[in-house]
This record gives structure tokens, C-alpha cells and sequence, in this order.
């Protein structure tokens, strides 16, 4: 770490360093080097996976904390730039570097108004074109006057802006399609059985093929980070489960663990394996109904309810803990709310008698079957260098070769202790992210029988003041959700509320990359490829 | 051998008698008008009966599969689900849209419900239950088939809907590549049997139905229909013109009320029809189970009565086509026209020259 | 003609929550009085309604994974017939609106609503489509959806368990049967109050499609 330091000290003179509230390094370098210190990051350091761009507004200035990381090594850096421009902010963007970059800059622009120079696609993301004023800022006028529920149909452009810095510096906007002009346009979604919620492909089709994909997100797009910079830090929490209902204890454990971190809580051994097993309980029940709605999406619709068995077994397990079916808010700071149940054990054990049993039967009706693999093998296939730079994480990305496990690479809790494989596949395509699902089922058995039977004495939840405050500083956590990386920022000024949270949710790189891959595909495979990369809307849009 | 078995339930007979009946006391064209108009309604009765019992048959076996109840609470067993469905269907609006071609919207699906009420007419239902006997049958049943598609194109490209239009053309792509399949694996049968005529063809399976005595070109035919006639009906793993989760509703997205009532009839009478016509060409149409040798068991399988006959092997054949529709994943459109193309066409032909050959030959069960 | 208690099979009268409701749609019936003839053909009728609903498959969010539970093996709504979920609004009898609608889904469900045929009918499910839930202090996030669409049935829960959604339905099915066919009693009614309470919207009734959207 001071070796990468001493270097870019060397290299850019203009950076300064900071230590973040957990000792990840900070650079903060002017807008005008941006773009080359992150290619000289990338390019001689390797840290070639942007987790995410957290905009920010400092009141004064208005920015960016890119959080970077390799896909080899497990060293997390954060570069942060600002500007002073509040009317017209402009920052470079790296676009070029990372392919998700541009979505991400999409996103920051859609809330902080923040353009950036050189972004092929500088459209809103989530809210309407004609949407008056940046809803993360914090001058922002909530006024429900000025932006009403409408019920007339949204205003839409086939234009897009680009912003280019011509030779001689100065910014000039460039106007263009989106499609060409003869080009066959079917919408599909926002209500489509297929997207799996809300979402929009604008698809440019020549017959049956694939020409181009246009998405469209923000059709729940609901604020969650704005709502959650006037709560306190323990009433943020339930939103975890509204964002990736599927892995809902993996998004607590989380921010759990984030806000706890920084505020110093020690987390008694007891929640910390409670918090584990219900992740991987979750991470079951989860891709079950993956494999359920994959299957029916390619038209074996009597799959969903085999899987939907196991499904309603661990829900049963966690009603008798949590009490409820889906939004359990279980963890909470400092541990989990409630005891285990009495039978949890037993329970437990009943379901990892049955799993294997009926992942047997999976395979026997779909896996092999001679459609389904038509359908799948070599449809919607990413390459290793495309789901880095993409950010595709989980099961997808593990789908590329690339081994991107948070348990493994930033172990927390107690995965360091546990016995388990990364299941990584090299093929890349449709089949391999529906097979690594199924693999990651017997993982996560796997964890929770060496946990079963090893849950320690003790507490189950550490004491925690009523009111929460954290030191000024920032924190970021990474955790693994159902669906691959989820990271959490938040950012302190002392208070007891957040002054900035920021969720880098896995759905989101999966659903930008559909039109990458699709290309030159049928629309039947848009329907397998969206189906395997296993997005859940109100997560991407959170 | 079971010569007076059949003769208990001889609706030839009965037909004969009733048009006698008539002719005697009213003139000719009176008694015919009169018959077509019975004939006609009668025909309604058991299309609707027939298509509402398929939908609640369909839904009692997919919940089966799915280790479901499906319906039980509209009458005993949920045996009226599908009635209060279609009173509901008869009252629905039907939503008038701007911007179509509004003949060809309203005409689509008449053409499809009357394509497969058509074929209707040469079903061997029973002993001498038939509506309309002649020579060309089974040509008559195949020219009919193929008008569906005319509806299915019509419905797609008048509703002037981006997801019905691509829903029409697979559909179009499909059912005329399909067409060759049915025909083609009929054809080996028709080779088999010497005549096109329906009743000849029932007659033929007396003592032995085609599936055993045409032993293993039979056996492909049959495979090879039973995969053309379920693409052809548009139903899974070949549904790909309504896939849903592709085409929202493909073809029929657009059209509601009883209109859409009539798409949704007509697949499953489509269905019906295709294994009807499987259980024609395959299995004896109505002719009970007989083994040579065995007298008392075909005795006893000539007491029940020939329309149970055709029905039982409909329905069967149907279960299969059903069970189709709930294990398997869609195909691609490219898969699909590959399948039908590189595969099921070459091994159609080769079967038909097989069949040709054994016919020649005599290599048949039953040949003289 | 007399208007019998309004239930459904294996449900007696008295377990249901709010028979005041009812009642009173009961007593307009009884007080506007119909002959014999019309009076059965509306029962028929009703009977075919209530029994016959099919869904919309529409979810914006965690509602909608209760809602495929709710047609799993465990909960099996197709014993009640509803089963039969259109993708196609054309086709389908109502909304079951399972999670948040937002500012920018506001005027795509709405429409949708408009492409149901008659009779149609919307489910409130869950406390976002209901008030807007925990986001209700959000900027994009429509504060109960009785604002876009007239409402049938509110089901409340976040998200509501299957059991609650079923209760739901069959409340639906309950209130379709003391509708008329002939005569259309309560159902214009909704529509003639949701107007009142919302002018200004009857133009946007039957939608004309903005320029530019859709003309691609």
C-alpha cells in the first residue's frame, strides 16, 4: 500500500493521500489528472474492477469516490476528485476505461447533475427526462409540486447527449440517435412477463436477430439513498430488504456490518454465526427461485414449482425465527434482533437432508435436457475481460472465470473459518450461470452443515446505545449478496444520521450488460441471457 | 369376428332410420335442411362442450404435474371452472383499437375456429358418427388444418402491434414447415392403408390397429406427428408464436373478450383434433382393443361403446401432447426450423419409401 | 329479487372481516329491486365473474415474488380458478398491483388500467401501493395508487402473505357478485367517484398515445 502510494506520489504530484475510517488508502486527485491516474491504475497496478462511483455533495463542491479493486488481489483503493462548479459541474469521464463506468457516470449525472466529459450516453438513468432538479443534492427542492405523479405518458428522446473536449479545451455537446433511423424498435417491458419486474429494453431487431439494446431503469427507482440520509442508522436498515428482497439477510449483514465497523461494535461470535447461516440459507432459497423463474422464462414452467418447494421450507425455517416470509429485518446492530428458534437446528437439518435430493431432480428435468441446453450452451456468452470490466459479479461472473467471491477475497464474519469452494466456470455463457446456481446450492449446504451443529453459546446481540452516532469519516463494506457484490459507503459528519449512503448493488452491471452480450443474438436469447444473469429490479434501481 | 359387437352401437343405422323418418313426412330439401340445421348445432354443442372440458383437462393435469390441486371450488371438483370462464369470456368487452385493419381483425379468429370446426367433419367419432364420409377424407382434413394459420397471420398483422406481428410470422415460419411433417407422416399411413377414405381406413384396423400391424415405419410416423401435430397447434415446447415470455400474448395480444375466447378455444380443440387424427391413423379411431385369439377379452372390449373408444384415445393422446407443454423448455425459432428441416423432413421421406417398401413386400402383420 | 348474504364456497358469512361493506352494496341491490328474468341473468352472469378471474401478471417488486407463491403448489390459487395469469391486459380481469409504482411507472400502469376490458378491477397489494409504504417520504414514489386508478380491494402488508392476498382475491370475487350486469349499479358508481374525486382525467380515459412515444 505505501509502495502504491510512494508511486503515485511520484507520478502525480497533485495527489494527496487520506486514510478512510477502515485504513483503505484515499486519493484525492484533481478532476484534470482523473483520467490518467485511474488508467495508470489500472493499466500498471491492475486494478481493472470499478466497484462502484459514489457521487457526492459536499455542500460546497460536488464529486466522485470511485471505489476500485482487482480482480487478482483483494486491495481496495478509493480515488475521490470534486469540483467547485455547481451550476454546470463537469468532471472526465473513464468511460473508456471501465465499460459499466458509463452507467455508473449515467447514474451520478441523474443525481447530482455532475457531467461527464467524454461519456458516449449522458441521458438520465432512472427519472424522466423532463425531471427539474438533482434529487441527491443536498439543495435539492423536494417540493411533490414541482415533479407530480403524472399520469400522461413520460416525454421520450431518441437523441443523446455526448459532451466532447475539442482540441482546444473547450466542451462542446454533440446530439445523436440513439437508433438509426430505419432501425425496427420493440419495446420490451417495462411490463413484459420476461424482465422480471420493471425493467425497459428499447431492442432495435432485424427479424429475430439482436441489433442493439437500449435500457431503460427507473421504473422503481424508489430514493432509497436519499430516504435513508434523514433516518438514523438503525432505521435505515429495513430498506435492505425492500432493494434485493431475495438476499435480504446478505444486504443487512452488510450495512450491519459497515455501520458497525465504524462505530466500533463488537459483534458477539453466536450472531456473527447466526448472521452466516441465514445468509447462506437465503443465498438457497434465492437461487432456487432463480432456477425456478429461469425455467420458466424458457418455457418449463412446471420447474418453478419444484423449486419453489425447497423455497417455502427455508421460509418456514426463517418465519420461525425472523417472523416473516420475505422482510425479515433480522440483523440488526450489534447482532440480530431475536434468538433462534427452538427447532432451528432440527430444521436445518431436515432441509439438508432434502437438497441434495432435489438438485439431483433439477438436473434430471432440466439440465440435461436436450432443449434446455440448446437454449443455454453458448447463448449470452462473457468473456473474462467483459465481466470485469463490466463488474458482472456472483454466480454470473464466477460463470467467467473470474474468481470474485467476496467470502474468499474480503473474507467477513466467520467465512475466513468455513471450508468451502469458489465454483468457477470458464465457458461464460447461459449454461454456466445456471450451472454455478446450482453448484452454489451445495456450497451453501455445505457451510451450513459445518455450522449446524456448531452454533456457539452466548449472546446473541451485543449492547448498542439507543442513539447511534458515528465519528466523521467514511466507510465501505462489501459483502456477498445472492447475486454478487454488494457494497455499502456511507459517509459521516458526526451526527446521527447518515450525510451520504451509497449502496453498489450486483443487479445493476448485470442488467447494462444485456445489450453487450445480446448482440447478434434471437430474442429468444435475450429472454435466456436475462434470465441467467439474474437481475432483480428494485435492486438495480434501488 | 365381432361382427355383432359393432352393429349395437351402428350410428348408421340410427342416422339411416332418422333421415327416413324425415323424408317421409316432409319433402327432400325440408328433411335436409332440417338435418344440416340438427348436424350444425349439434356440432356447436360438442365443440364448446369438448373445448371447455380440454381447458379444465389441461389445467387438472398441469396442476398434477405441478403437485398442485388446481381448481376445486366452481361445482363438484371444480368440474364448472371452465363454464364460469366462458360466461365471463361471452360478457368481456371487446376493446375496439385505432389504428387496424378492423375486417381483418374481426375476420382472424373466424377463420380459426372455423378452420378447426371444418375438420370436425370428417372425425370418425363413432360407428357410422361421422358427418361427412368420402373418398378424399383425410386430404379434405389436412387443406382444412392448414387455414388456422391463415387466421393466426391475419390476427398478428391486422393488429398492428410490433409483438403480435413477430408472434405471426413465427407462427406463419412454424405452421407451414410443420405442415409438411403431418402431411408427409399421414402420407406413410394413407401409403399403408391404400385409401384416403375414413371410414376404410377404421374398417382396415379391425383386426389390428396400424401402430402393430405397420410395426416400425408406423412407429416413426407416429413419433413424427405426434411432434409436428404439437407445433402445428402451437402448444409447448412449440409455442413459440405466444410464447409468453417472449411475445407478452404473441399473435393474439391485442384481441380480448370473445375473441380471444376463440383463440383459446381453438387451440384446444386443435389439440383435440390432432390427436383425434392420431387416433385415427394410429390406433383404429373407434375400433375397440382386439388381440387375435384372445375372444372373450375382445368381446368384452366390443361392449364399449365406439364413441368411448375415440374419446379414451384422444384423450390419451392428449395427456401426451399436455405433458409435452409442462416438461420441456421452447424451442428457438432457428432450433426450430432446424429441427423440422434437417431432421424430421429427411427422416419423414426415408420412413415413406420404408413403408412403400413393406406394403410391396408384405412385410405387414395381417398380410395376406 | 331477493338478494341473498354474499359469501363464497367453504367460507361462512361470518368469517369474513368487513361484512358492513357489503351489506350496504347488498341493501342498494335490494332497494333498486329487478323482475325474476334479468335478476337470474345477472346472477349467471356474476356467477361467471366471480368465479373467473384471472390476473394480470404484474409485479414491480417483493409483492410480486408473494404473488408467485401464491400460485405455487403451497398456496395454489388455482383452485379458486385464478391461475390463469394473461400476460396481455387485453385479456386479463384484474390488477393485483404487487409493489411500489413510481413516479415514472405512474403513467405506464395507468395505462395499462386503460387496456384491461371491462369489467376490470385492481387490488391494492402491500402497503406501497397502498400509501406508499416505507417510501412514502420519497420523491418518486406515488403515494398510494388510489390516486391514478379507482381501487377495489386494499391488501395490506408489507409484503402481505399469500393468505392475505387469497382473502383478497376472494373479497374481489365477493364484491363482483352484488355487481349488475344489466343496469351497472355499483361499478359505474366507482368510476363516476373516482372522477369526481380526480377531474380532469376522464380525457385521458381512453389514452391517445403521446406523440412521440410508441411511434417508432
Amino acid at each position: 500500500m505505501a509502495n502504491l502510494q510512494e508511486k503515485i506520489a511520484g507520478l502525480f504530484p497533485s495527489a494527496t493521500f487520506e486514510q478512510e475510517g477502515d485504513g483503505k488508502l484515499r486519493i484525492v486527485i484533481p478532476h484534470d489528472k482523473l483520467h490518467s491516474l485511474v488508467k495508470d491504475l489500472r493499466d500498471n497496478h491492475r486494478f481493472d474492477y470499478l466497484i462502484t462511483i459514489v457521487g457526492m455533495d459536499w455542500k460546497t463542491s460536488l464529486g466522485c469516490i470511485y471505489y476500485l479493486t482487482s480482480s487478482v488481489s483483494s486491495e481496495v483503493i478509493a480515488v475521490k476528485t470534486s469540483t467547485d462548479d455547481r451550476d454546470k459541474p463537469m468532471l472526465p469521464s473513464i468511460a473508456d476505461l471501465y465499460r459499466i463506468a458509463e452507467f455508473y457516470e449515467r447514474e451520478v449525472y441523474d443525481f447530482f447533475g455532475i457531467i461527464f466529459v467524454g461519456n458516449p450516453d449522458m441521458r438520465r438513468l432512472f427519472l424522466n427526462i423532463d425531471w427539474k432538479g438533482f434529487p441527491l443534492r443536498k439543495d435539492y427542492d423536494a417540493n411533490p409540486e414541482l415533479n407530480p405523479v403524472s399520469i400522461e405518458a413520460e416525454r421520450q428522446s431518441d437523441f443523446t447527449d455526448q459532451w466532447v473536449r475539442t482540441e482546444s479545451g473547450e466542451v462542446k455537446c454533440n446530439r445523436r440517435r440513439v437508433f438509426a433511423e430505419d432501425d425496427f424498435v420493440v419495446n420490451i417491458g417495462p411490463q413484459h412477463p420476461a424482465t422480471h419486474g420493471v425493467l425497459r429494453f428499447r431492442t432495435a431487431v432485424d427479424g429475430e436477430t439482436i441489433k442493439k439494446i437500449d435500457v431503460y431503469m427507473g421504473y422503481i427507482h424508489r430514493g432509497v439513498e436519499k430516504l435513508c440520509e434523514d433516518l438514523a442508522y438503525m432505521q435505515t436498515l429495513h430498506f435492505m430488504d425492500r432493494l434485493d428482497y431475495f438476499s435480504a439477510h446478505n444486504y443487512h449483514h452488510g450495512l450491519c456490518l459497515c455501520i458497525e465497523k465504524a462505530a466500533g461494535i463488537e459483534v458477539p461470535r453466536r450472531a456473527q454465526v447466526i448472521r452466516v447461516m441465514m445468509d447462506e440459507l437465503s443465498r438457497i432459497a434465492s437461487h432456487c427461485l432463480f432456477l425456478g423463474t429461469f425455467c420458466m422464462d424458457l418455457g418449463a414452467t412446471t420447474m418453478l414449482f419444484y423449486t419453489l418447494r425447497v423455497r417455502e421450507q427455508i421460509l418456514d425455517i426463517m418465519e420461525r425465527t425472523c417472523g416473516a416470509r420475505m422482510t425479515f429485518n433480522y440483523d440488526c446492530l450489534g447482532g440480530v434482533m431475536q434468538d433462534l428458534d427452538e427447532n432451528f437446528v432440527s430444521d436445518v437439518k431436515e432441509l439438508l437432508a432434502v437438497i441434495p435430493k432435489n438438485v439431483k431432480e433439477y438436473n434430471k428435468i432440466f439440465t440435461g435436457n436436450v432443449i434446455a441446453r440448446g437454449r443455454m450452451e453458448g447463448v449470452g456468452v462473457l468473456s473474462h475481460e467483459d465481466a470485469v470490466s463490466y463488474g458482472i459479479t456472483g454466480p454470473s461472473g464466477r460463470a467467467s472465470g473470474w474468481a470474485c467471491d467476496v467470502r474468499k477475497t474480503h473474507p467477513y464474519a466467520i467465512y475466513s473459518e468455513l471450508d468451502f469452494e469458489q465454483v468457477v466456470r470458464n465457458e461464460g455463457d447461459s449454461m454456466a450461470r445456471f450451472k454455478n446456481r446450482i453448484d452454489e446450492i451445495l456450497q451453501s449446504a455445505d457451510i451450513l452443515s459445518q455450522l449446524v451443529d456448531n452454533i456457539p453459546e452466548g449472546e446473541f446481540c451485543a449492547k448498542v446505545p439507543k442513539v447511534l452516532k458515528l465519528p466523521q469519516g467514511s466507510w465501505f463494506q462489501l459483502v456477498e449478496g445472492c447475486r454478487g457484490v454488494f457494497g455499502v459507503y456511507i459517509e459521516s459528519d458526526g451526527s446521527n444520521k447518515p450525510y451520504r449512503m451509497k449502496f453498489a448493488t450486483p443487479s445493476m452491471p448485470a442488467a447494462c450488460v444485456v445489450d453487450h452480450i445480446t448482440r447478434g443474438q434471437k430474442i429468444a436469447d435475450l429472454i435466456t441471457i436475462g434470465g441467467s444473469m439474474d437481475y432483480i429490479v428494485p435492486d438495480m434501481d434501488r | 369376428m365381432g361382427n355383432e359387437q359393432i352393429t349395437i352401437d351402428n350410428f348408421g343405422s340410427w342416422t339411416a332410420s332418422l333421415d327416413a323418418m324425415l323424408n317421409g313426412i316432409m319433402p327432400s330439401w325440408c328433411a335436409t335442411l332440417l338435418e344440416c340445421v340438427l348436424v350444425g348445432v349439434g356440432l356447436l354443442l360438442v365443440y364448446a362442450v369438448l373445448a371447455l372440458f380440454y381447458i379444465l383437462y389441461e389445467r387438472k393435469i398441469c396442476a398434477w404435474f405441478q403437485c398442485r390441486l388446481g381448481p376445486n371450488r366452481v361445482g363438484p371438483w371444480g368440474l364448472f371452472q371452465a363454464f364460469a370462464d366462458m360466461f365471463k369470456m361471452l360478457i368481456k368487452e371487446i376493446i375496439e383499437l385505432k389504428n387496424i385493419d378492423r375486417f381483418l381483425f374481426a375476420l382472424a379468429p373466424y377463420l380459426v375456429i372455423i378452420a378447426s370446426m371444418l375438420c370436425f367433419a370428417v372425425l370418425p367419432w363413432g360407428n357410422g358418427l361421422q358427418i361427412i364420409n368420402f373418398n378424399i377424407g383425410i386430404f379434405f382434413l389436412i387443406a382444412c388444418s392448414s387455414i388456422g394459420v391463415l387466421g393466426i397471420l391475419l390476427a398478428g398483422w391486422s393488429s398492428n402491434n410490433k409483438f403480435t406481428l413477430i408472434g405471426a410470422l413465427r407462427s406463419g415460419a412454424q405452421m407451414v414447415s410443420y405442415e409438411l411433417s403431418v402431411g408427409l407422416s399421414i402420407l406413410t399411413m394413407v401409403a399403408f392403408a391404400g385409401t384416403m377414405d375414413v371410414e376404410e381406413i377404421v374398417m382396415a384396423q379391425k383386426d389390428h390397429w396400424f401402430i402393430f400391424s405397420a410395426h416400425v415405419p408406423a412407429i416413426i410416423a407416429l413419433v413424427i406427428y405426434l411432434i409436428a401435430g404439437t407445433a402445428e397447434t402451437n402448444r409447448g415446447p412449440f409455442d413459440l408464436p405466444e410464447a409468453e415470455s417472449e411475445l407478452t400474448a404473441g399473435y393474439h395480444t391485442e384481441y380480448s373478450g370473445i375473441h380471444f375466447g376463440y383463440f383459446y378455444l381453438a387451440e384446444y380443440l386443435n389439440l383435440f383434433i390432432v390427436s383425434g387424427v392420431a387416433a385415427l391413423m394410429f390406433f383404429g379411431g373407434w375400433m375397440p382393443f382386439q388381440i387375435s385369439g384372445f375372444d372373450g377379452f375382445n368381446h368384452l372390449m366390443g361392449y364399449i361403446p365406439s364413441v368411448v373408444w375415440f374419446l379414451i384415445k384422444a384423450f390419451a393422446i392428449s395427456f401426451v401432447i399436455i405433458w409435452f407443454k409442462w416438461t420441456f423448455p421452447r424451442l428457438r425459432i432457428d432450433q426450430l426450423l432446424k429441427l423440422e428441416w434437417k431432421y424430421l423432413l429427411p427422416i419423414n421421406l426415408f420412413n415413406l419409401v420404408l413403408m412403400v417398401i413393406i406394403v410391396m413386400q408384405g412385410w405387414y402383420i395381417g398380410a395376406n | 329479487m331477493e338478494v341473498k348474504q354474499i359469501t363464497t364456497k367453504s367460507m361462512p358469512y361470518d368469517a369474513w372481516k368487513d361484512n358492513e361493506y357489503i351489506e350496504k352494496l347488498v341493501q342498494e341491490l335490494r332497494d333498486s329491486g329487478t323482475n325474476v328474468l334479468v335478476g337470474s341473468l345477472d346472477k349467471l352472469i356474476n356467477w361467471g365473474r366471480s368465479n373467473s378471474l384471472w390476473p394480470l401478471t404484474f409485479a414491480t417488486s417483493c409483492c410480486g415474488i408473494e404473488f408467485v407463491s401464491l400460485g405455487a403448489a403451497r398456496f395454489d390459487m388455482a383452485r379458486f380458478g385464478w391461475e390463469v395469469a394473461r400476460s396481455s391486459p387485453r385479456q386479463a380481469d384484474f390488477i393485483m398491483v404487487a409493489g411500489t409504482i413510481v413516479n415514472r411507472m405512474a403513467p405506464v400502469f395507468r395505462r395499462l388500467y386503460d387496456q384491461l376490458a371491462e369489467p376490470k378491477y385492481v387490488i391494492a397489494c402491500g402497503s406501497c401501493a397502498i400509501s406508499g409504504g416505507p417510501f412514502r417520504k420519497s420523491y418518486h414514489v406515488a403515494k398510494g395508487i388510489e390516486d391514478i386508478v379507482p381501487v377495489d380491494v386494499f391488501c395490506p402488508g408489507c409484503p402481505p402473505r399469500p393468505e392475505a392476498m387469497i382473502y383478497s382475491i376472494m373479497q374481489l370475487s365477493r364484491k363482483v357478485k352484488v355487481e349488475r350486469f344489466f343496469g351497472g349499479v355499483n361499478r359505474q358508481q366507482k368510476r363516476a367517484d373516482f372522477f369526481a374525486e380526480h377531474p380532469g382525467q376522464e380525457a385521458l380515459y381512453n389514452p391517445v398515445l403521446s406523440d412521440d412515444a410508441d411511434k417508432r
